[in-house]
């Protein structure tokens, strides 16, 4: 086992040398998806069998050597790493040749995320994480010289390096003894120690996987990336953080934690949920809808996240696996159709030459195999019943749903409410998938280019259909999938805690709610089956091909072969009705109307410009903050030497009187 | 070793008399007598050096004290009174200011001093907490009058007070390594010629040595 991620590591090490010359992009990449391919093949064996305890490397800070295992909580998140990572690479090896710094710092970004899934100390956790959040900048910037991509990969730094610092911080309270986990597990926080370390990984990891209100990069460096990287970021980054934050809110502080420890993160994953599904229905850019759609699952999986922690904290263990369940389910499950929509929308916007859906349209038509993969993936993101997205949702409602098991009446409330957000953002997100598959697949073209768009083929075909068969996959055997998590759960919750499984099905407890997916799968089969041969087999009409509606517009005029692009609806247009609504909770809105002046014939403008509140609220007033305090320090330069010699001459006594007065007490 | 015996007396006496020419040093408004102080605490300095050689029977405490009577007791002062004589007569005193405050302010310095040094040097030899209190009485005094001082040449005086006082503090401790001194000795030097060339041009220019001339002026000629 060692040898086998030892030698994955070292290749991507490699791979990374040769990426840095530029030569044989394709080798990279494939190579890099040889070793994912490794790392799956690590988790699989360590979930079906025994893991590896934590074996000391010979090489480590000065202090101790590094440490490394693969428990079940990281083979699990080993192999979410290696769903995203091998269709992504495969996908980037169909693309054309990226830059040289990309190449290099694929193979470092890859590398980086195993390093702080199979750490077992936390110096190595925090290397992993700090070469995962420099590489995936360098990621980013490689392929932005300058301008508005620029700053994106600006920001996007200095968050990651904000979670970075607040991560060292959490670690030096949780490990006075030494960084070893069996070390911490052995002395677990507590009091006010465990409460700042739940803040700093509440804002450490939580900033990485996007929470609110640090949130506002993940809209903006998601979509600057290179396609691949953007599944990589939005499938298997936000995963890592999330195996952080159950690593060191779950696992290393000890089981004696309170059950209050839940409530922020329900909180923070309820707002985070329902920003992310307003905001996908607001977008204009097909990567960002993905993005923000990953913004709503992790507001989904750490509302879950949440209330595994409230019901361990109030002694109910089989809802606490229920919980559990479903945030490591609906991980993997998210890991799978997000990397499929990711490089649907990256095919997409290669093929078809743009990412503004306003200039897509009707690619079902020329694009038929990335818009079945595209619908799947879709579909699953809304969560339809016999898909992947539905089973953990499910999970994750019922769970909310048992809220009022919980004694304390407050909890019961905040879980009621939340179970209310958690339902719209749910069917926002389904809002916004509509909206993404309706504007880039259905209707007409409204560009040449997108017209004349070729389908994926070769090795890029490849790339979609294998996250596709595997959402399939996932979606029909979500039970046994979901049993190969007993190991985490047990190892997270105490022995006798059971995933929530039997069979082929998911069921909570034995006389409770139960879904069966494959019925669900079989039933709809029948359905589907049965109307199509009774509308093709068994009608006597012929069937026959009508013109679309066109909503009652004139039909267009000769210079417009296909159609008035101004008789299809566009992006913002149908975005509006969920804008004007509830716009406003996530973002601040203005708009402007610009008449056209009496008998002029221009038409009058709309203009309308959205800024996410984390702006707002949060980044504005910090710059604002920040420029008065450096024009106060500006003015400390305008004192004459007089006052600079006594400013350091009235220090000085002042810190000598300190020190004479506490030694006199 | 205490009271009545001779290492520490001597070593006390020198190093009151030097904290006593800190405080003519603060009062003194001839440019002329200044310098003269000045190079009496310089002298008394290398004397406290050599005699803390003789006590603790380490010669380089001797190059020490040879480097603090060449530079502090001649060169320095030789090299003020030749700035000093290019200057027009009316520069040769200073406009009076708050005496008596500054010489309550530093009597008010000693007792912080002291304050601060005794509890803290606890298990020390009596000689070295007594030597570093005194020691950092003449640097407070030292900052105390680059404060209160208006003239350039004053304000070079302040600054090799606390030369001294630094340089009485590391022949205090047993054990201090020569280099340090010689390089602190060094750095004075130059600290001073510098600080000479300052001062002549600011002469030059302005036709005064009051530092707070310089202010509105700031930012300028680059």
């Amino acid at each position: 086992m060692l040898t086998l991620l030892g030698a994955c590591l070292l290749a991507l090490l490699g791979l990374s040398a040769l990426g840095v010359t530029g030569r044989a992009p394709r080798v990279v990449f494939l190579g890099c998806a040889a070793a994912a391919a490794g790392f799956g093949l690590a988790a699989a064996i360590a979930l079906t069998g025994d893991g590896m305890a934590a074996t000391a490397l010979p090489v480590g800070p000065p202090w101790a050597p590094s440490l490394v295992a693969l428990d079940p909580l990281s083979a699990w998140f080993l192999l979410i790493l290696a769903v995203v990572a091998v269709p992504a690479l495969l996908f980037a090896a169909a693309s054309p040749a990226p830059p040289p710094a990309e190449g290099a710092a694929f193979p470092l970004f890859l590398a980086g995320m195993a390093a702080v899934l199979v750490a077992a100390d936390g110096f190595t956790l925090l290397l992993g994480f700090e070469l995962m959040s420099l590489a995936s900048w360098a990621l980013i910037a490689a392929r932005h010289p300058t301008g508005v991509g620029r700053r994106t990969a600006r920001l996007y730094l200095a968050f990651a390096a904000f979670s970075g610092l607040c991560l060292i911080a959490g670690f030096a309270l949780l490990a006075p003894a030494g960084l070893g986990f069996a070390a911490i597990r052995a002395a677990p926080p507590e009091g006010w120690r465990a409460a700042m370390v739940l803040i700093l990984v509440l804002l450490g990891a939580g900033s990485k996987a996007g929470l609110a209100p640090f949130h506002i990069w993940l809209p903006l460096a998601h979509p600057a990336a290179a396609t691949p990287v953007s599944a990589l970021m939005s499938g298997a980054m936000v995963k890592v953080a999330l195996y952080v934050m159950i690593r060191l809110l779950l696992d290393l502080p000890g089981p004696a934690q309170p059950a209050w420890w839940g409530l922020p993160l329900i909180g923070l994953g309820a707002a985070t949920a329902l920003i992310g599904a307003l905001r996908a229905n607001l977008e204009r850019d097909i990567k960002a809808i993905l993005a923000c759609s990953t913004l709503e699952n992790m507001g989904l999986i750490v509302v879950g996240l949440g209330l595994a922690l409230v019901f361990r904290g109030s002694d109910l263990r089989p809802l606490a696996s229920l919980a559990l369940a479903a945030v490591l389910l609906h991980a993997l499950n998210h890991a799978g159709f997000k990397t499929l929509l990711f490089l649907c929308a990256g095919a997409v916007a290669s093929l078809a030459g743009s990412r503004d859906p306003d200039r897509l349209g009707g690619l079902i038509h020329r694009m038929p195999w990335v818009a079945g993969c595209a619908m799947l993936g879709a579909f699953s993101a809304a969560a339809l019943p016999p898909l992947s997205g539905f089973a953990s949702e499910w999970l994750l409602l019922q769970s909310l749903i048992q809220g009022w098991r919980v004694a304390e009446m407050s909890i019961q409330l905040i879980a009621a409410g939340t179970l209310a957000v958690v339902g719209m953002a749910v069917g926002l997100a389904a809002a916004a998938m509509v909206r993404l598959l309706g504007l880039v697949f259905l209707g007409r073209p409204r560009t040449p280019r997108a017209a004349g768009a070729p389908d994926a083929v070769g090795m890029m075909r490849v790339a979609l259909l294998l996250p596709a068969a595997l959402s399939l996959l996932l979606a029909v055997l979500a039970a046994p999938m979901l049993s190969l998590t007993g190991g985490a759960i047990r190892q997270l919750l105490g022995a006798n805690a059971l995933a929530p499984v039997a069979g082929f099905d998911l069921v909570l407890g034995d006389a409770g709610a139960r879904y069966a997916p494959w019925a669900v799968a079989l039933l709809l089969a029948l359905a589907v089956g049965l109307t199509w041969l009774a509308v093709r087999r068994r009608s006597s009409l012929a069937p026959t091909r009508e013109p679309a509606w066109d909503g009652g517009f004139m039909p267009p005029p000769p210079h417009l072969p296909f159609g008035d692009p101004l008789s299809q609806v566009s992006a913002m247009g149908l975005g509006q009705p969920i804008r004007r609504s509830l716009g406003r909770v996530a973002l601040a809105i203005r708009e402007r109307h610009y008449p056209a002046m009496p008998g002029d014939p221009a038409t009058a403008t709309l203009r309308v410009d959205t800024e996410d509140r984390g702006f707002t609220q949060m980044l504005y007033p910090l710059a604002r903050l920040r420029r008065r305090l450096s024009r106060r320090a500006e003015a400390l330069r305008g004192r004459t030497l007089r006052i600079n010699l006594s400013l350091a001459f009235g220090t000085l006594v002042f810190l000598l009187a300190l020190v004479a007065w506490l030694e006199r007490g | 070793m205490g009271i009545g015996e001779l290492p520490y007396d001597v070593a006390h006496v020198l190093g009151g008399a030097m904290l006593l020419v800190s405080f003519v040093l603060l009062y003194q408004r001839r440019v002329a007598s200044l310098v003269n102080a000045l190079a009496l605490q310089g002298a008394l300095l290398a004397m406290a050096a050599v005699w803390q050689g003789y006590v603790q029977g380490a010669p380089q405490l001797y190059v020490t004290g040879l480097i603090a009577l060449v530079a502090k007791g001649v060169l320095i002062p030789i090299f003020l009174r030749r700035m000093m004589r290019k200057l027009a007569p009316g520069h040769h005193t200073e406009p009076a200011s708050n005496i008596g405050l500054s010489m309550i302010g530093g009597a008010l310095l000693v007792a912080l001093a002291i304050l601060v040094v005794l509890p803290v040097t606890t298990g020390a030899k009596a000689l070295a907490r007594e030597d570093l209190a005194v020691a950092l009485s003449i640097i407070l005094l030292g900052l105390l009058m680059m404060l209160m001082r208006r003239s350039a040449l004053a304000q070079i005086a302040g600054l090799m007070t606390m030369e001294n006082g630094l340089v009485l503090a590391a022949i205090g401790v047993a054990g201090m390594p020569l280099v340090i001194e010689l390089s602190t000795a060094g750095l004075v030097l130059v600290a001073a010629v510098i600080a000479g060339l300052f001062a002549r041009v600011m002469h030059e220019r302005f036709d005064s040595l009051d530092t707070d001339m310089l202010d509105p002026h700031r930012g300028e000629g680059r």
